[in-house]
């Protein structure tokens, strides 16, 4: 009979879903509607084999990390499980270089000690001390950055993002999480075409996720629009319109809403321009990060557009 | 073949459940019950609500039904609000191309949480 190793602890699971065989003996796991429908009971798999059964119905993002549904897992070998986020244990990462993007973001190159598995987009925490930390987005791509790159936006009176805009210097060491998020690209549907819509220091996992779309032969439209109040507030623009003349399916829009930029930018709010460019979202899967507010407001619009809610993803900052 | 078989199982939830919440976020009459709540989960919640007045697996109780909704019967859910859903059901099933008579024995279903979803 398989077991379940959860915490430290086997289980016997005798013909049972992970979910009853744990909760069965004392272990509390969310769970609602037990019939592989809510994703409530959402685990993780460490090791060993996951019964098809168990991911149906999940973005394909959740089973790439291995997530399963709890009550619908009925394991067939030994497996070890945990739940979603309890297991990002610290990683030592020294900073190979701190670079000013624009005047409030600092682009932060890490080299982690050891081997450190993540997609691009998803998120790391950085620990100023024990007690301290905050979230972060990579920006970098496994496959060609051998670096971690952040993109820091130094927030007024931010604790951790003073910090490092005053304090850190190269050849610092710092603890890192180990990534997590579902916010990156998964290969599989190379002629969907994607958009990807942020504000701020959001580009951070666009940008991640557009070179590792395109490094994977992503052939449908890759539509990239990065907004700002004022053509100051953006970066990257060069790096960016040199990968749109290098890739004919990767378009780059930069937008600003206060003042009236040149040509080469659009004026309007990014959302606005967006919705004018794509009123027919169908079959499109979606990218949004920054602003809250925007995240918030593009989720909603770009669903009436047509995009389905599994192609929509979403991480506010 | 059970209603959820001929409706066309699971498929014909993921097609429902992005039409049937989209019908509910542009529906006037409903929609300031769901500005506040996270787009996913919400419709993760109507997935199984769907799978459940299409007569597949589910393990919802009345009490549970209850309690996910006391806190909007507090703010004023009633029958006209439950009404307005069940219209949505309908046309997204109809939107489907899902025959009369299987809409009507899901709306059948689904008539029957009325009750427990408005407390009564």
């Amino acid at each position: 009979m398989p077991n379940i190793l959860y915490a430290g602890q086997s289980y016997t699971c005798e013909g049972q879903s992970v979910l009853d065989c744990l909760t069965a003996q004392g272990v509390s796991i969310p769970a609602s509607c037990r019939a592989g429908s809510c994703q409530t009971c959402l685990m993780c798999a460490v090791s060993g084999t996951l019964p098809k059964q168990s991911q149906r119905g999940l973005k394909p993002t959740l089973v790439a990390q291995h997530y399963f549904k709890a009550c619908s897992c009925y394991p067939e070998t030994d497996l070890e499980v945990q739940l979603p986020n309890t297991a990002l244990g610290k990683i030592d990462a020294q900073v190979v270089s701190l670079d000013a993007l624009n005047n409030e973001i600092i682009g932060v190159r890490l080299r982690p000690v050891s081997p450190f598995p993540y997609h691009a987009g998803q998120f790391i925490n950085l620990y100023q001390n024990d007690s301290t930390a905050r979230c972060y987005s990579l920006a970098s791509v496994p496959s060609i950055d051998d670096t971690l790159t952040l993109h820091v936006r130094r927030v007024p009176n931010g604790v951790v993002s003073n910090w490092i805009a005053d304090q850190l210097k190269v050849g610092d060491t710092v603890a890192i999480s180990a990534a997590s998020g579902d916010c990156f690209y998964v290969a599989g549907q190379p002629a969907q075409n994607i958009l990807l819509v942020g504000t701020g220091s959001g580009l951070a996992p666009l940008y991640g996720i557009v070179r590792d779309a395109l490094q994977q032969g992503h052939q449908g439209d890759i539509g990239l629009y990065h907004g700002s109040t004022q053509i100051a507030g953006l970066y990257l623009v060069e790096a960016l319109r040199d990968l749109a003349q290098a890739h004919p399916n990767f378009h780059y829009i930069p937008c600003i809403s206060d003042e009236v930029p040149p040509a080469d930018y659009r004026h309007g709010m990014v959302l606005d321009v967006v919705l004018k460019d794509l009123p027919d979202l169908k079959g499109y899967r979606v990218f949004l990060c920054g602003n809250p507010n925007m995240v918030k407001a593009a989720q909603q619009e770009a669903f009436f557009a047509g995009a389905s809610l599994r192609d929509i993803f979403a991480d506010p900052f | 073949m059970s209603l959820y078989e001929e409706i066309g199982g699971e498929a014909a939830v993921n097609a429902a459940v992005d039409i049937f919440y989209r019908k509910v976020l542009k529906d006037a009459r409903i929609n300031y019950f769901f500005t506040d709540v996270d787009m996913v989960r919400q419709a993760a919640k109507q997935k199984a609500f769907l799978t459940m007045a299409f007569g597949g697996p589910h393990s919802y109780t009345g009490e549970d039904m209850r309690k996910g909704h006391a806190h909007l019967v507090a703010r004023g859910l009633n029958d006209s609000h439950f009404d307005a859903v069940m219209e949505n059901i309908a046309a997204t099933l109809t939107e489907l191309n899902v025959p009369a008579n299987l809409i009507a024995q899901a709306a059948a279903i689904a008539e029957s949480t009325r009750n427990d979803v408005l407390g009564k």
